[in-house]
């Protein structure tokens, strides 16, 4: 994005100046000069903020000249009449100079509603009083809790329907009762059509468009309009000391049905929080340890779950079953545990297991097994519960690479999750955190969460950078929050992602979201490997090496890498299959290769968050 | 004579599968390209529209349609695909491909259609092409099983005289073959053909019949033998009433202008029985069909789809008008109707013996679904029946299946695999029961508005209750069920017939010809099940007291005046 008079506070001569100088500058030298700016501020603080207030209302008087003259169409429509009468509609309105934007609702980005001053609805509705499908997600989300106030907005609705069938019009009348009692009001009355529509429609159409006309015509003051400046960011108070507590807005299984996986998308609520993060960042949460798995470790102990331990330093004190629910790490045995362990109850095969010779069988003893298992191999023990609490680890929080951004999302962030769930020594095992996520996460519930930065993997500063993404399974995470984001700043740099997963029809993570991308251009190119719906296996850098000779021009214009997920098997096969393409496509030997991908590194051009 | 079709100016805008057609160059479009595009399973709507043309189109799971849209998924794209079978016959190797393909690329299961053709679901873009190469193979093909040109040619599968039989089937299957579309885009596409196509070529030599926009809609052609009227040769755009005298072939009756679709709540739309305007010799069939197709590719409606079929065309210019319009194109004129008579359009279940000394079977199939379950392994069965099969198999236009010429030395063995497989004919049900069909609807047809196939076998169950204490077990009466006004299971000549209007809610029809001869007319609207048991209750009992010696449910109706007689569609809404 370069600096213009529309899109900065500055004159036309100011502007110019400042392009020459900061392409010029240093990344040390932009710190530099941000950390003076921003400490020479408060020294001149009146003319400084009286100048930015000056810069606000300017843009936003040219803001409100664009939108005044905006209108949003958006159709629900089950046979496509809907869509029809929406596109006559569009172009009506097109013809008198109006800025129009039509949608299907389901393309629709429903975070924008907020944005939207000026709304027409056309939506059928069918069978027993319901939406049409493609109308379901938008009316979900106005009949949710996040629906937002829209005190803004100014909106009618056409409402088609069969006046045979009970619920007539039933969707159009729920939509125009629920804008109102979202504090929108009616441009003009609603008006419902039986299969009949023409004439209703062209009367509500013409009435409309009177009306806009009327009400867009005249110049209103922008006065009330103006946004708050930048630098009224304040710190969050929460941190991963002091984790927030997130209320869960929806958690999805992303998988269909007949999947072998099931991969939660979670959305968060972060209001009230001021907790900040921005694409590439991770967030932890805190878990809790599943009841079931904690009732059967007291049981198997015949600990008394009512009898109360030391939760900390501090000398918090909790019920051990309480403690072992929300404080301590139950489902993972580690060799110093173990030893302390041994040393405690002095139960002679726990001792010769931890003796230093017998550390390969220590290792193969402790992997897959958990507190219950430990328990059940060695005790009942006869020491004060306390004893042992003492020696277990604090539950440790979870990261998560973001799935969002938050310019497309304000107090929210998104996660993707995929359950843990697997069989050991005869018993299923399940992921603290992930089956967690899964299965006791209801709306509405709260989980302690805190946002970790991760400097290591941000989209490049210049939008315009070409961006090869690289995120099989829930690697996928980050790179939806990454198109999020480019969409949302307008970046025009080209984006290409490979993704992966076990089988098409049921594994397709977000698929809907790319298909849209690709569709606005958002994201230039995707490839998709599916590696058990064909005889042969197939994984993202298959396609990769398909694509070679593309992917070395991409890199030669300066693309940054990004791989996310799995770092055993796919990130080494990924980065082996980019030094491949650079022998085969740059001509180079082995060694020039992995000079070229090290100096991507350095360039941080080359960007992995694997686990 | 190599000239441009030019058709003669029409009113309104033309349909954008008008626009679709002009622009996809013979039915290419962009499919070679969307059909390997590997971000979605399904194809754009332009490209839906051509591939009807290539006999399949592209359906979803609508069962889990909503569930998929919160899992941010896109809809469960699968392909329905039709194979042609003029007549219904298929040899048993071409059952066993048949059953192949659609155990390993389709859903397991196979529909016999009311138009005699094949039908599998739930294929997968990426199995398309394996799929229909699998298909051609056998020497059977999709290609205008659907979309705007002449569709599969029934042909009544009459086991009784095989001769006749013969004979007939080979007209159908002439026909079939004259009116297919020419394009190569078919054989590129599917078949890995050489690209041939150069677009300036002149459409006559690419389409000499259809021009580069086909039809202005499907167009129905069907050849019924009398007694039997199974074929339902009054739905058909074109229908053909075999006239046999002394038990020879002398020719045809024409019918024309009939067709089931319309739209609820249009009154510009209604089913219309075909009507008999002529006689043809045998010899003169394929060019009677070629200008009949003519005139409607010239002058049916292109802007209104609702209003394009061929009885509209002929409704709005009157008898008198086609007659003379196709005696001019012909350059003589159609001899005058012969005398025939028909007296059923239901199959007769069981073992006949056929006049070539061979054996025929006429197996019940409900709804014409053929798969496994539990406890009944059909589609093993008949699976192995075709592996030792060595006549031929016929599926009837009521989606049963006739295991067909079966020779005496052969007939033991196929009737001790039918009792290990449990296959019958239906004798176990009701006579209304094995009167009864149902078209596909949920979960994979995009137009249904209500349940048929899967939801008419539980209504049955409970009519049967009412049958029995009725005494009506072992009437006849015709009963059918579509999911949505569009017509596949010929609701408009059911004596009972329901049309889905939303899930669980069908509007009611009663009085269709027991022969097939007579439209039903609208009962009661917006019923669901308990109503529609209550109002069966009351009927067939009254039917069971007050019916005379030998009269048909439908006419009882009429007689009772429960609903008045509907002998044209242009009364239908009255």
């Amino acid at each position: 994005m370069t600096l213009q008079v529309i899109n900065s506070p500055f004159n036309e001569e100011q502007v110019q100046l400042l392009n020459l100088l900061l392409p010029k500058l240093t990344e040390p030298q932009k710190i530099w000069l941000g950390g003076y700016l921003s400490a020479y501020q408060p020294m001149n603080a009146q003319i400084a903020a009286s100048d930015v207030a000056v810069g606000e209302i300017h843009a936003s008087v040219m803001q409100t000249e664009v939108a005044r003259k905006e209108v949003t169409i958006l159709y629900g429509s089950q046979t496509g009449n809907g869509q029809a009468l929406a596109e006559s509609l569009s172009k009506n309105l097109l013809a008198e100079d109006f800025h129009v934007s039509l949608f299907s609702m389901h393309e629709f980005k429903l975070n924008s509603l907020k944005k939207i001053e000026n709304l027409l609805l056309v939506v059928s509705t069918h069978g027993e009083g319901d939406p049409p499908d493609n109308a379901l997600p938008f009316y979900e989300f106005l009949f949710g809790k996040r629906a937002p106030k829209l005190d803004h907005l100014q909106y009618s609705v056409l409402a088609l329907g069969d006046s045979s069938y009970e619920f007539f019009c039933h969707t159009g009348k729920q939509f125009d009762e629920r804008l109102q009692e979202l504090g929108a009001k009616r441009l003009t009355p609603r008006v419902d059509c039986d299969l009949d529509y023409d004439e209703p429609y062209e009367e509500w159409s013409n009435q409309v468009l009177e009306n806009l006309k009327e009400r867009l015509g005249s110049a209103v003051a922008p006065s009330s309009q103006v946004a708050v400046g930048p630098g009224a960011t304040q710190q969050s108070s929460y941190s991963r000391s002091k984790p927030f507590q997130a209320e869960v807005l929806e958690n999805i299984d992303l998988n269909g049905r007949g999947s072998n996986k099931e991969t939660r998308h979670l959305e968060l609520s972060l209001e009230g929080s001021n907790l900040e993060y921005e694409p590439g960042d991770s967030l932890g949460i805190y878990p809790t340890n599943d009841e079931k798995l904690v009732d059967e470790l007291i049981a198997a102990a015949k600990w008394n779950p009512e009898e109360t331990v030391h939760v900390n330093k501090q000398g918090e004190r909790r019920a051990l079953r309480e403690a072992l629910i929300s404080h301590f790490e139950i489902t993972v045995l580690t060799k110093p545990l173990l030893q302390k362990f041994a040393n405690l109850i002095n139960h002679p095969k726990l001792v010769e297991l931890v003796a230093s010779e017998n550390d390969q069988a220590l290792k193969e003893y402790i992997d897959g097994r958990d507190l219950l298992d430990l328990v059940q191999d060695f005790g009942p023990f006869n020491i004060p519960v306390n004893e042992f609490v003492a020696l277990l680890r604090k539950i440790p929080a979870r990261l998560y690479s973001i799935a969002s951004s938050s310019k497309a999302n304000p107090d929210e962030v998104h996660l993707t999750i995929g359950a843990v769930r697997y069989e050991t020594y005869g018993r299923e095992r399940k992921g603290v955190c992930s089956v967690q996520c899964a299965e006791r996460l209801e709306p509405g519930s709260t989980v302690p969460v805190y946002i970790q930065r991760n400097d290591n993997f941000k989209l490049p500063d210049n939008p315009d950078t070409p961006i090869i993404m690289i995120g099989p399974g829930t690697g996928i995470a980050p790179f939806r929050s990454f198109m999020e984001e480019r969409e949302e700043i307008g970046a025009e740099g080209k984006s290409w992602l490979f993704f992966g997963d076990q089988h098409y029809v049921t594994d397709f993570l977000y698929q809907i979201e790319w298909q849209r991308w690709l569709k606005d251009g958002v994201l230039t190119k995707m490839d998709v490997a599916f590696s058990r719906d064909t005889d042969e296996k197939v994984y993202v850098q298959h396609r990769m090496l398909e694509q070679s000779e593309e992917i070395y021009r991409w890199l030669e214009e300066g693309a940054v890498v990004y791989i996310c997920g799995d770092e055993k098997n796919m990130a080494a096969d990924v980065h082996t299959t980019l030094e491949t393409i650079l022998q085969e496509e740059g001509a180079l030997n082995a060694k020039e290769a992995a000079d070229y991908l090290a100096d991507m590194q350095k360039q941080k051009r080359y960007q992995r968050d694997v686990y | 004579m190599t000239q441009k079709i030019v058709l003669p100016p029409q009113t309104g805008e033309p349909s954008d599968v008008e626009r679709i057609k002009r622009e996809s160059n013979y039915l290419r479009g962009t499919l070679a390209e969307t059909l390997v595009n590997p971000i979605s399973s399904g194809i754009p709507d332009d490209d839906n529209r051509l591939m009807k043309f290539h006999g399949s189109y592209l359906q979803d799971d609508r069962d889990l349609r909503n569930e998929r849209q919160r899992q941010k998924l896109e809809p469960a794209y699968q392909f329905m695909v039709r194979v042609r079978a003029p007549g219904g016959v298929a040899t048993p190797e071409q059952w066993l491909v048949m059953d192949s393909v659609a155990n390993k690329y389709g859903n397991g299961t196979l529909k016999l259609t009311t138009r005699q053709a094949f039908q599998m679901h739930g294929i997968l873009k990426w199995n398309m092409k394996k799929n229909i190469q699998e298909i051609n193979a056998a020497l059977m093909d999709t290609l205008a099983a659907c979309g705007d040109v002449n569709r599969n040619v029934m042909c009544n599968p009459n086991p009784y005289q095989s001769e006749v039989h013969a004979e007939v089937y080979e007209w159908s299957r002439q026909l079939s073959e004259y009116l297919s579309p020419r394009t190569s885009a078919y054989h590129e596409i599917w078949l890995d053909g050489e690209k041939v196509v150069d677009s300036q070529q002149a459409d006559v030599e690419v389409e000499p019949m259809y021009g580069a926009l086909y039809l202005p809609r499907k167009f129905k052609i069907g050849i019924a033998v009398p007694p039997n009227n199974d074929i339902d040769v009054f739905s058909q755009d074109l229908g053909f009433i075999a006239i046999l005298e002394d038990d020879q072939l002398v020719g045809f009756n024409v019918a024309v202008g009939g067709g089931m679709g319309m739209t609820h709540g249009d009154k510009e739309t209604y089913p219309q029985l075909a009507r008999v305007i002529g006689f043809c010799t045998p010899e003169q069939l394929l060019e009677v069909a070629e200008k009949v197709i003519t005139i409607q590719r010239d002058y049916g409606n292109r802007s209104e789809r609702k209003n394009a079929r061929f009885k509209y065309t002929i409704d709005a210019r009157g008898l008198d008008w086609i007659s003379e319009e196709l005696n001019e194109r012909l350059g003589w004129v159609l001899a005058e109707a012969r005398a025939y008579h028909f007296d059923h359009n239901g199959d007769r279940y069981g073992w006949v013996k056929g006049s070539n000394g061979n054996w025929h079977f006429t197996l019940f199939i409900q709804n014409g679904r053929v798969k496994d379950s539990d406890d009944y392994p059909l589609m093993t069965g008949l699976r192995e029946i075709a592996k030792v099969h060595t006549g031929d198999f016929r599926l009837s236009p009521n989606q049963n299946l006739v295991i067909s010429n079966v020779t005496s030395a052969k007939k033991k063995q196929i009737v001790e695999m039918m009792e290990q497989y449990g296959l019958t004919a239906g004798e176990q049900h009701s006579a209304l029961r094995r009167s009864s069909l149902a078209c596909v609807a949920l979960p994979t047809c995009g137009l249904a508005m209500a349940e048929a196939e899967r939801y008419l076998p539980v209504l049955l169950d409970k009519i049967e209750v009412i049958l029995d204490e009725a005494g009506l077990r072992d009437e006849e009466i015709v009963i059918r069920m579509s999911g949505c006004p569009n017509g596949c299971s010929r609701p408009a000549l059911g004596e009972i017939a329901f049309i889905g209007k939303s899930p669980g809610k069908y509007n009611m029809y009663l009085g269709a010809g027991f022969v097939g001869d007579r439209l039903n007319k609208l009962y009661r609207e917006n019923v669901g099940e308990q109503e529609i048991l209550d109002l069966l209750r009351a009927l067939f009992f009254q039917y069971a007291k007050e019916r005379q010696e030998g009269e048909h449910f439908g006419d009882f109706v009429i007689r009772a005046g429960h609903v008045k007689a509907v002998q044209s569609g242009l009364d239908f809404h009255d």
